[in-house]
C-alpha cells in the first residue's frame, strides 16, 4: 500500500510538471470515431490551448451519465459533452456538475440559458430510410404497418431515450398504446446510436431512429442521395447535445476554455459535416451545401426542462412494459 | 468408508491447504453476496421488465437445454454406431465449445445466419423471405451451437457405456432397429438425458455474452443482462443487487439440484470406439445416420470456417487496440491459471482423501454464483475504499479463476485419489509428507491432468466477457471486449480479425498447456 502511494505521488508529480497540461472529455462513441468530429475538435482545440485534449468514448450519452455515478466524485473526466436537454435533470441531481459562464449568440429554435451546460449543436429527431420505401407517416401508421425498425436504448443512448419523449410529447396517455403497437416492429434495440446505424446500414432494418440531418451525411460524404427522414405529421421531437464542465475536475481553466470553444466559430463549422447536426451557434458561412435539402419538421416537439425527469421515469417503465412482453 | 479414512491418516496431504482455498472461494463470494445483499432494497421489489427477464432466463433456458439434447441424441447415436474416416476428429471438434470464446461463435453465427449472411442469401436468392438472428430464437441458436456438442459428448458416453454384449445378444435375437431402441437405448437414455438436460439449463441460465450482443432489446434480456443494465446503464446498485440475488436463487438452486443428476464428464478416451451394430447395417439407417452426421457437422463447422475466413480478410484492419487487447488479455489468463492451480491442487487434494464430495459443491458453486453477481459485489466492496476501476482486471482474473475450478476439480480429483491409493502407504512408510508429497508423488503423477486443467482454465479465461464488461474502461480492455466494441461500431471486418486473433490465443493457450503436461510425461 505504501509503495502504491508513493508511486502515485511520483506519477502526480511528474503529471504536474509536465509541459502540457491535459483535459479528459468524456462523450459519445461516435463523436470520436474517425470519421466523427473528434479528430477536428481535437487538432482546433490543441492548436489554441497549449494543452493535450483526451476526448474518451463511452458508449452513448445516456451511458455516460451512468458512467459519471459509477465514477463519483473520483471521476477522471473534466468535461463532458454529448448529454442533451433529456438528461439535464438527471445529471443536476447527481451534484457532480459545476457552474461555467459561456456567452454565445445562439441560433438554437430555442432560448437557451442555462448556468451549467452549453449547447454545441441541435437537431430533429427522425426515422431515416432508403428512397425506395414509402415511409408511415406517423407512430399510428408505423405501429399498423409492417416496417421494421432498429431503434436505441433510453437507458444508453440519448436517441433511445428522445423516442420515448418524443411518443410521450405526442401522444400522452396514449404512449403505451403506442407502444403495444410498435412493438412488432422493432427488430432490435441496442444500446448505442453507432450499433443501430449501423444494423441499418447493413440492411437488418427497413428504418432506423436517428436525425433528420442523417441524410445529410450520405448525401455529402459519400454523395449518396438514397436515404431520406421520414416526416411525422405528430411533429418531431428535438435535441439539444450540451456540455458540461464536472465540478472534481482538476483542469477548471482549461475546461472553461473548452466549453467556451466548443460554441466558437471554430467548432461550430466543424460539426455540421462530422457530427452531422444543425451549428448551436450558426457559422459565418452558414449551413454547409446540402443541407438545404433535408426535411423540416412542420411541427418541433419539447418537454419543458422541469417535466422531463418525471416523463423521463414514467415513460421509461411503459416502453419497458410494453417491449418486454 | 472406513478404508477411506485409513487412507488418510496414513498419506498425509495435509487437508489444512484444501480447507484454506475452499474458505477463500466462500469468502470470496459470500463477501460479494453481503454486499449485494446490504445494498439490494428487498422492498423496492422487482419491476415488470425485471420478471419479464426472469421468466425469459428460465424459458430461453429451457428451450435451449430441450433443443440441444433433443437434437445430440440422433447426432450421438450416429457417431456411436458408425466408424468412418475423420470420426476421431469430429468427435475432438465436440469438445472444442468448451474452449471457443462465447463471442467468436457469435460471430460465427452471425456471419451465418445474420441479415446479411450466408443463409440470408441462399434463401433469397431461392425467393424465400430472410431469417433475422436478434432476440429470442438467436438466443437459442447460440445455445444451441455450444450445448449441441456438450449433450452429443454427454450422451456417446452413454452409448459407448452400453456393454457390447448387449448389441451382440440384440442381434441373435434378431431385433429390429426399432426394438434394439426400445430394449436397450432408451433404458439407457432415461438415466442420461436429465443429467444433460439439467447440465445445459445451468450453462444457459447464466448466459451473458450471446443475450448482450443477440438479445434484442427488453423482450430478449437475461437476468445477467440485466444485472449488467442495472448496473451500466441505470447505476441503480439496489436493483443490481435485488437481480444477483434472485441469479443466485435460480442458479445456485438448479447447480446444486444439477450436482445429482448430472454424469460424469468424462475428458478423454473412450470416445473412439464404434459398436458392431448388427441392427444398424440397413441401407436406410445408414443413410440416416450419415445425413445426421453430416448435418451435425455442418451447423459446427459452418461458422468456424466463417470466423476463419472473415478473420484473415480481417487481420489487416485491426487498430492497435487490438493488439494491446490481446497481450491484456494473455496476462489475464496465465494470472488466472495460477490463482486456479492453487486453488484447485490443495482443494482436490482434500476431497481425494475423502469419500464425499462436499468440497466440490464448494467448486460447483463458483460456477452458478453469477460473475456479474461477484462482479457488482466487490465493486460495492472497494468502492469506499480505493477506485473499484483500478482491480477490475483482478476481480476478472479471480472470477475466471474460480468459474474453471469445478471443471478443474473435476478432472483433478480421480487420478489425485488414485495416486493416493497407489503410491500413498508408500510415501507415509518413507516419510514423505508436506510439499515434498506434492512434488515427489502428486505433481509428476498429475502432470496431464494438471495440464489439460490450466488449459481449459486459460482458454475460458482468455474468451471470457463477464465481469470486465461491468468494469469497462477504455484502458482495460480485454480481447473479447474490444470484439464487442469493434462489433458496437459496425467495424466487422476488424472484428473478424480480432475474433480469428482471439480464437488462436484461446486454442493456442489450451494447447500448450495441454501439451506441455503431457510432454515426456509417462502416464
Amino acid at each position: 500500500m505504501k509503495y502504491l502511494t508513493f508511486a502515485t505521488a511520483i506519477l502526480a508529480a511528474t503529471a504536474a510538471f509536465a509541459e502540457t497540461p491535459e483535459l479528459t472529455v468524456y462523450t459519445y462513441d461516435s463523436f470520436v470515431s474517425d470519421w466523427g468530429p473528434g479528430p477536428g475538435i481535437e487538432g482546433a482545440f490543441e492548436e489554441v490551448c497549449a494543452c493535450d485534449l483526451k476526448l474518451v468514448g463511452l458508449g452513448d450519452g445516456a451511458a455516460l451519465l451512468a458512467r459519471l455515478k459509477l465514477e463519483g466524485a473520483r471521476s477522471d473526466a473534466d468535461v463532458v459533452m454529448g448529454l442533451d436537454t433529456s438528461l439535464i435533470a438527471a445529471a443536476m441531481e447527481t451534484g457532480l456538475f459545476a457552474q461555467t459562464a459561456v456567452e454565445a449568440e445562439y441560433t438554437l429554435p430555442v432560448a437557451w440559458s442555462d448556468p451549467v451546460f452549453a449547447p454545441y449543436d441541435w437537431g430533429y429527431f427522425a426515422f431515416v430510410h432508403n428512397k425506395d420505401l414509402t415511409p408511415p407517416a406517423n407512430f399510428r401508421e408505423l405501429g399498423e404497418s409492417d416496417v421494421s425498425i432498429v431503434i436505441q436504448d433510453p437507458r444508453s443512448s440519448t436517441p433511445g431515450l428522445g423516442l420515448l419523449m418524443w411518443v410521450k410529447a405526442a401522444y400522452g396517455d396514449e404512449a403505451p398504446a403506442i407502444w403495444e403497437a410498435m412493438s412488432d416492429n422493432v427488430v432490435t434495440v441496442t444500446k448505442g446510436w453507432s450499433e443501430a446505424y449501423g444494423l441499418f446500414l447493413e440492411g437488418e432494418a427497413d428504418m432506423v431512429l436517428s436525425y433528420t440531418t442523417s441524410p445529410a451525411y450520405h448525401l455529402i460524404a459519400e454523395q449518396d442521395d438514397s436515404k431520406a427522414a421520414a416526416s411525422f405529421d405528430e411533429g418531431h421531437y428535438m435535441q439539444i447535445e450540451v456540455l458540461g464542465k464536472l465540478a472534481g475536475t482538476d483542469q477548471p481553466e482549461l475546461a472553461d476554455m473548452f466549453m467556451n470553444f466548443m460554441v466558437s466559430q471554430a467548432a461550430q463549422a466543424i460539426l455540421p459535416t462530422t457530427n452531422w447536426m444543425y451549428p448551436a451557434v450558426m457559422p459565418a458561412a452558414g449551413l454547409p451545401e446540402g443541407f438545404e435539402t433535408l426535411m423540416v419538421p412542420q411541427k418541433a416537439l419539447i418537454i419543458a426542462h422541469d417535466e422531463v425527469t418525471a416523463v423521463r421515469e414514467e415513460a421509461l417503465a411503459e416502453w419497458l412494459a410494453a417491449l418486454s412482453q | 468408508m472406513a478404508r477411506s479414512s485409513l487412507a488418510v491418516t496414513e498419506v498425509s496431504i495435509s487437508p489444512k491447504a484444501g480447507i484454506g482455498a475452499a474458505l477463500a472461494v466462500l469468502v470470496l463470494i459470500a463477501l460479494a453476496l453481503a454486499a449485494v445483499v446490504s445494498r439490494a432494497e428487498l422492498g423496492g421489489g422487482l419491476g415488470p421488465a425485471d420478471w419479464a427477464a426472469v421468466r425469459f432466463t428460465v424459458v430461453q433456458a429451457a428451450i435451449s437445454a430441450f433443443v440441444s439434447v433433443l437434437l445430440a441424441i440422433p447426432v450421438a447415436r450416429a457417431l456411436a454406431r458408425r466408424r468412418f474416416f475423420g470420426r476421431g476428429a469430429l468427435v475432438t471438434l465436440l469438445g472444442a465449445p468448451f474452449i471457443l470464446p462465447v463471442i467468436v461463435a457469435v460471430l460465427g453465427l452471425l456471419a451465418v445466419f445474420g441479415r446479411s449472411g450466408w443463409l440470408n442469401d441462399v434463401l433469397g436468392a431461392l425467393g424465400l423471405p430472410g431469417v433475422s438472428i436478434y432476440g429470442f430464437h438467436g438466443v437459442v441458436l447460440a445455445h444451441v451451437f455450444f450445448n449441441l456438442p456438450l449433450a452429443t459428448r454427454l450422451l456417446l458416453q452413454g452409448w459407448q457405456g452400453i456393454p457390447a454384449e448387449r448389441f451382440r445378444l440384440c442381434a441373435q435375437l434378431r431385433l429390429s432397429p426399432r426394438a434394439v431402441l426400445r430394449a436397450v437405448e432408451l433404458p439407457m437414455l432415461a438415466q442420461v438425458v436429465p443429467g444433460a438436460l439439467a447440465l445445459v439449463f445451468v450453462i444457459c441460465l447464466t448466459s451473458f455474452a450471446v443475450a448482450l450482443t443477440l438479445g434484442g432489446g427488453p423482450r430478449a434480456t437475461t437476468i445477467e443482462l440485466a444485472i449488467y443494465q442495472a448496473f451500466r446503464f441505470d447505476f441503480d446498485l439496489g436493483r443490481a443487487a435485488l437481480l444477483s440475488v434472485v441469479q443466485l436463487v435460480l442458479a445456485g438452486g438448479m447447480a446444486l439440484a444439477a450436482l445429482w443428476l448430472v454424469p460424469v464428464l468424462r475428458v478423454g478416451g473412450g470416445l473412439d470406439r464404434a459398436m458392431l451394430r448388427w441392427d444398424a447395417r440397413g441401407g436406410l439407417q445408414l443413410l440416416g445416420d450419415g445425413l445426421v452426421i453430416v448435418l451435425a457437422a455442418l451447423f459446427l463447422l459452418v461458422p468456424l470456417a466463417a470466423v476463419v475466413w472473415r478473420g484473415l480478410l480481417g487481420l489487416g484492419q485491426m487498430p492497435g487496440e487490438v493488439y494491446a487487447a490481446a497481450i491484456t488479455s494473455v496476462w489475464v489468463a496465465m494470472a488466472s491459471i495460477a490463482v486456479m492451480l492453487v486453488l484447485a491442487l490443495p482443494m482436490a487434494g482434500w476431497i481425494a482423501g475423502r469419500a464425499g464430495g462436499s468440497v466440490e459443491a464448494v467448486g460447483l458453486l463458483g460456477l452458478s454464483a453469477s460473475p456479474l453477481m461477484i462482479g457488482t459485489g466487490w465493486f460495492i466492496v472497494i468502492n469506499p475504499y480505493a477506485d473499484p476501476f483500478d482491480f477490475a482486471l483482478a476481480v476478472t482474473v479471480l472470477v475466471n479463476a474460480m468459474m474453471a475450478l469445478p471443471f478443474a476439480l473435476r478432472i483433478l480429483v480421480p487420478p489425485m485419489r488414485d495416486a493416493v491409493a497407489q503410491y500413498g502407504r508408500l510415501s507415509a512408510m518413507l516419510g514423505v509428507r508436506g510439499w515434498r508429497l506434492w512434488w515427489v508423488l502428486l505433481l509428476p503423477r498429475l502432470r496431464a491432468q494438471i495440464g489439460f486443467a490450466a488449459g481449459l482454465s486459460g482458454a475460458l479465461s482468455m474468451g471470457d466477457l463477464g465481469v470486465i464488461a461491468l468494469f469497462a474502461d477504455p484502458e482495460r480492455v480485454t480481447l473479447p471486449l474490444q470484439m464487442v466494441r469493434l462489433m458496437g461500431a459496425y467495424r466487422m471486418d476488424a472484428a473478424a480479425g480480432a475474433a480469428l486473433l482471439l480464437l488462436t490465443l484461446s486454442l493456442g493457450i489450451f494447447w500448450i498447456c495441454d501439451k506441455g503436461g503431457r510432454w515426456r510425461a509417462e502416464t
